[in-house]
């Protein structure tokens, strides 16, 4: 069976190179507890290649100045740089402007910024707000905190044993109260990628916008916001091999326009009085204070890496990678995966029957592996599932069969010690 | 295995991460505490009887990791028949002999079987899922009703 994955995998992966793309993440040659690192644990956040490196480097070696407004050369150069990463987001997720592209801290900001101006500006009392039980604390909180000023109601989308939404619940879910539906595109914890596209359609049938959630999507999918046609997405430039602290929201530039401001401050206006300010244009608007401007610029690094690269060639390889995992897993009797929607990311939970995922982080740790141990900031998920924990392998364009060859060696290792 | 992880999985640790002891409720429980742990999300209850400032009976039910489970299951071994002031020193001794604050092999000496945790110190992410059980005995001594969290 093995065997017959490796061929057919080596006649799909032509032209993707993953040796060659190795060479470019300098951390994947680190030695850890006297082993070669394996890192898998990509959902958490992705190594950087040193192209993103250099790109920081360069900026605050040579380019370093605040942007906007200023007139001198440096200025200048790093306005210029900060706003081409604008441009290079606005592509890869294929926005019709640059106005919709707002730059926040991350996938959290990004989501505590729409609820925020939501809560002044649409929510009342009464009203109801649509999420999913598989969602990231980052979207349960949020909308749990308005509620604390306001009677909103937060409806919960039912998963499944296999950890993929029931969509009939979903609709029985839509009434005229709901405001939004702020879902996640790729599940952290069970890898499912939920069928947005159904959810947005029947959304839109009701006229209620759609927040998604890319966190996890965004270094996988392909996504084309137009074709998608949701209201809203929000994703983090870490987990797409950019550096942290530097996030995006997408906005449909209507809507954004109809929205207040999030933060008040510098940049953020076009006009201040003690009477009365005006406030900029997009993006500006929900841009108050100085940009995270290395940072952004390292973002635009980053895309313009997984550009070169091909996000279609990049998820045929964790496909492949996933697969081969998935299956190599499986042959462990005692393994359980938690998770098994149809459709899945590179992303795979799973449990034993007697050893708590907490040692086997410990213990896998010392074979040079890294994989997550915990909730993954899913407790409901954990619940669902009534589980404590899991341990979570995530891959990334770099990783190998060899590497998943590691880790099954070193579960086998574990199981042999602690049963 | 590499050695600091055999210090860290000691025999004995697998040992009773396989075979707990004292795993049930007792029935004469007079003192109880629940305790839990928001980075994994373990929780433990510990049952005591206290009859005259002595632990007369302990046990403790939950799920965890080896080493909190280990933790538990020695603790209750060895607390057994001891007066809570005395279980209390040992707390203070073993806490500060998980987090390095006593090192000296003399004083680690003292815990006896509960030296076994001594090289949890190297493993800051761990401390907190040996000293789980502890710090839920402690609550259930002072018999608080409210769930003991490790953060």
């Amino acid at each position: 069976m093995a065997t017959e994955i490796i061929n057919n995998n080596k006649r799909k992966s032509t032209g993707f190179d993953v040796n060659k793309i190795r060479a470019d993440f300098p951390i994947l040659k680190e030695i850890i507890h006297g082993k070669p690192l394996c890192y898998l644990d990509n959902a958490a956040t992705t190594q950087k290649p040193q192209a993103v490196i250099d790109t920081i480097v360069k900026y605050y070696t040579s380019q370093n100045a605040n942007i906007h407004r200023g007139v001198h050369y440096l200025s200048e150069l790093a306005t210029k740089e900060f706003e081409d990463a604008r441009t290079k987001v606005k592509d890869f997720i294929n926005a019709s402007s640059e106005k919709e592209i707002i730059f926040t801290r991350g996938t959290t900001e990004s989501i505590n910024l729409v609820a925020n101006v939501f809560n002044k500006a649409i929510l009342k009392d009464g009203d109801e707000i649509i999420i999913s039980a598989m969602e990231h604390h980052s979207n349960i909180v949020p909308w749990q905190l308005i509620q604390d000023q306001k009677k909103i109601k937060l409806r919960i989308i039912p998963i499944d044993d296999n950890g993929e939404i029931i969509f009939d619940e979903f609709i029985k879910l839509i009434n005229e109260k709901t405001k939004l539906i702020s879902i996640v595109y790729v599940s952290n914890s069970l890898g499912t990628i939920n069928p947005v596209e159904r959810i947005i359609e029947e959304a839109h049938r009701h006229n209620i916008p759609v927040l998604l959630d890319a966190a996890q999507a965004i270094q996988h999918i392909k996504i084309d916001v137009q074709i998608l046609d949701c209201d809203f997405l929000a994703f983090s430039g870490h987990k797409i091999y950019g550096p942290t602290g530097i996030g995006v929201l997408y906005g449909k530039e209507k809507l954004l326009e109809s929205l207040p401001p999030f933060l008040g401050g510098g940049d953020m206006i076009s006009k201040v009085t003690f009477e009365k300010t005006t406030y900029n244009e997009l993006p500006y608007k929900f841009e108050a204070g100085t940009s995270n401007i290395a940072d952004t610029i390292g973002l635009g690094t980053a895309i313009d890496y997984v550009s070169q690269i091909g996000l279609e060639q990049i998820s045929v390889h964790e496909n492949e990678i996933l697969d081969y995992a998935t299956e190599s897993l499986l042959q462990i009797p005692e393994l359980k995966i938690i998770g098994q929607a149809k459709h899945k990311s590179s992303v795979i939970s799973f449990i034993f029957d007697n050893i708590h995922p907490h040692d086997a982080g410990t213990f896998l740790d010392f074979e040079g592996i890294a994989i997550r141990t915990g909730h993954h900031c899913t407790q409901p998920v954990m619940d669902r599932f009534n589980i404590p924990a899991t341990s979570r392998a995530s891959f990334a364009m770099y990783n190998t069969k060899e590497e998943v060859d590691v880790l099954v060696k070193g579960i086998k290792k574990l199981i042999e010690v602690f049963n | 295995m590499d050695a600091e992880l055999k210090e860290l999985y000691q025999q004995v640790i697998l040992d009773h991460n396989k075979n707990p002891r004292n795993f049930k409720k007792i029935e004469n429980a007079n003192h109880f505490a629940e305790g839990y742990n928001p980075l994994c999300g373990d929780r433990l209850n510990i049952y005591v009887e206290l009859e005259g400032g002595r632990i007369k009976d302990i046990s403790f039910q939950g799920s965890g990791c080896a080493i909190s489970k280990a933790s538990a299951s020695l603790m209750s071994s060895i607390v057994k028949g001891l007066p809570v002031e005395e279980a209390e020193r040992l707390f203070e001794k073993f806490q500060a002999v998980i987090t390095g604050k006593i090192t000296d092999e003399e004083n680690i000496e003292e815990l006896g079987k509960l030296a076994v945790f001594a090289g949890v110190k190297e493993f800051p992410s761990r401390v907190k899922c040996a000293s789980l059980a502890w710090h839920t005995m402690i609550a259930a001594f002072k018999q608080e009703e409210k769930s003991v969290s490790t953060e």
